[in-house]
């Protein structure tokens, strides 16, 4: 069984490593400084589980997970994470609390071995993450992948969301990026004070919009200053209205 | 018209409500007006020409008075300014004089004997109202001196609430979670493989909590000391970060014993690291500079940061806003600490003046 440690502090990294030497049948393929590394290193070496640290560099560990198709079993292991642990608990993803004995390691491993072997659905970490986002307080960023570069991008960047398949289409200045969420998720994310959903398929910066134009009988379109037209829904129109205090 | 005194004195005594003041005040005003009223028929004038007289000369007498109490709201003397207060008086009760004569000459005109008197009581008018004039710059001054002194001793507890209030904050923030545990953790890792290295970690993370309660007053403490508290926070985290994180800390001689309020470096420090640590994935310096001159101290934190991923430029962040108001509160001026961003790097300026 191959794993992957990434936690940017080398001698959290160094006690994990020590406690599986007591496992031989589990090969460390690879150690990661953050979460930049890990992305490369899990799409690299598709292991089968990772010892993940949630706060690291630039990205944290929930983030750097987002960026993963297929998520590998995660046993998260950190200092102190309040609302974290809530959602760690609500799921059987494990975690250990650092500083964590022998003991209980063993019993986090034990029990993922447990897991693999009576072929039980595998954790569902893309569950977790899902629960995670709408436990924790207001996120400021929203980090994509684009090729093998990945982006953070400052949600005060952020000119519209369109739907895409099963994507969101994230649309700033720069250019847009696909995110693997739903629109529900971003709605939540970005709050009701700057944004606004104007469509099943759209939502809006309130201060981009310039106009808004009547379209068909029952629909309009909303005007951005970047000259985007963005179709308004027969819900959305008055949610819009009311944003704009028309 | 001497009511009027006793009554304005009281009232700057205790804070009375708006209301009750300007109650007093109307009071004084009618008093006055009658008195006056009561000399004129005294000096056989008709009732309409006493009236009329009376209750000109009192209303623009309480103009000039209102005016000079409302100047004297943003403006007081210096200590030698008193010369110059007689002096605005004296112009003010002049000019009441000249509005007061002229307004009387023009709504009185069948009383030739009216006419007399009003020349002839100029200098006992003057004299009247530069009294009043006077007096009430004198209230004014008292009065408003105590409101100051009030403020100044409301804003004096709120500082001391407030430090108290850092401190618990800054206890908790040492005795923080994050990084408490995650010494433990470095610890339990250097046990096994460096055990010597463990015990010295355990004895820098001792002495920085110790540190930590002994602030307990907020006494200020001198600069050295106060690095010296920082550079074992900033070794215990160069065992967790290993080479990512190196510090240089380094002062003027002349400033070694200059006094700085305790735990006011700490959150920024922490800042520091916060963005220099968390938002770059390089090799992280953090450097402490401290110079001064006779009048303040002058503290320089440096840390890298990645203006893609941080956003320094909204402001300064929670952690500097409380040192930013606790500042305020000690010193009462808001320009004590600066942030400036630029090509990378995050520049903190504290000034402390010394008292």
């Amino acid at each position: 069984m191959r794993v992957i440690l990434i936690d940017d502090e080398p001698l959290a990294r160094s006690v994990v490593l020590e406690y599986l030497q007591n496992w031989p049948e589990i090969e460390v393929v690879q150690e990661c400084n953050d979460g930049f590394e890990g992305v490369k290193a899990i799409a690299q070496h598709n292991p089968d589980l990772i010892f993940l640290d949630i706060q690291m560099p630039k990205i944290n560990g929930f983030e750097m997970l987002e960026l993963i198709e297929q998520p590998p079993s995660v046993i998260f292991t950190t200092a102190f994470d309040e609302y974290a642990i809530k959602a760690f608990e609500e799921h059987a993803v494990d975690y250990l609390l650092k500083p964590f004995t022998r003991e209980r390691f063993d019993k986090a491993v034990q029990k993922w071995i447990d897991q693999q072997q009576k072929s039980e659905p595998k954790q569902n970490t893309k569950e977790l993450l899902e629960n995670l986002q709408s436990s924790s307080p207001k996120n400021d960023r929203v980090v994509v992948k684009t090729g093998n570069k990945i982006k953070i991008i400052p949600v005060s960047d952020i000119l519209f969301l369109a739907a895409d398949d099963d994507y969101v289409k994230i649309h700033t200045q720069e250019g847009s990026f696909l995110k693997n969420k739903t629109m529900a998720y971003f709605e939540k994310l970005l709050g009701e004070d700057n944004f606004v959903r104007v469509h099943r398929s759209y939502i809006v910066r309130i201060n981009e919009i310039t106009r808004i134009d009547p379209y068909e009988k029952d629909s309009h379109l909303a005007i951005l200053k970047t000259g985007e037209k963005i179709p308004v829904s027969k819900t959305g129109y008055p949610k819009l209205r009311q944003v704009l205090g028309l | 018209m001497i009511r009027q005194q006793a009554n304005t004195q009281q009232a700057s005594e205790s804070v009375l409500s708006k209301s009750k003041l300007t109650l007093i005040v109307v009071q004084c005003i009618v008093a006055c007006m009658i008195s006056q009223s009561a000399i004129l028929l005294w000096f056989g004038f008709s009732a309409q020409t006493s009236i009329i007289d009376s209750s000109v000369s009192i209303s623009l007498l309480a103009i000039a008075c209102y005016l000079i109490a409302n100047n004297l709201q943003f403006y007081r003397p210096e200590k030698n300014g008193y010369l110059l207060m007689l002096l605005y008086c004296s112009i003010l009760a002049s000019l009441w004089l000249v509005v007061n004569n002229w307004t009387l000459d023009k709504l009185i005109l069948n009383d030739p004997h009216y006419s007399e008197f009003l020349y002839n009581s100029l200098p006992i008018r003057f004299f009247i109202g530069l009294l009043m004039i006077g007096l009430m710059a004198m209230v004014s001054v008292v009065w408003y001196t105590q409101l100051d002194q009030k403020e100044t001793e409301k804003r004096k507890l709120e500082a001391e609430t407030l430090a108290r209030d850092a401190e618990l904050y800054n206890l908790r923030q040492q005795l923080q979670p994050h990084f408490l545990f995650n010494s433990l953790n470095s610890i339990t890792a250097l046990i096994g493989s460096r055990p010597e290295e463990a015990r010295k970690m355990i004895h820098q993370l001792s002495d920085f909590l110790r540190g930590t309660l002994k602030k307990e007053d907020q006494q200020p403490v001198s600069l050295i000391d106060e690095l010296e508290h920082l550079q074992l926070y900033l070794d215990i985290e160069k065992v967790r970060f290993g080479h990512r994180l190196s510090t240089e800390i380094s002062y003027n001689e002349a400033c070694k014993t200059k006094k700085l309020p305790p735990m006011l470096l700490q959150p920024i420090v922490e800042n520091a690291i916060k963005f220099g640590l968390y938002d770059t994935t390089g090799v992280v310096t953090i450097s402490i500079f401290g110079e001064c001159d006779e009048n303040e101290l002058h503290i320089t934190i440096q840390n890298p940061y990645d203006p893609d991923t941080t956003r320094p430029k909204h402001g300064t962040g929670f952690g500097l806003s409380g040192v930013k108001r606790r500042l305020h509160l000690l010193f009462g001026r808001t320009d004590l600490l600066e942030t400036t961003s630029y090509s990378h790097i995050f520049t903190t300026i504290v000034k402390i003046p010394q008292i």
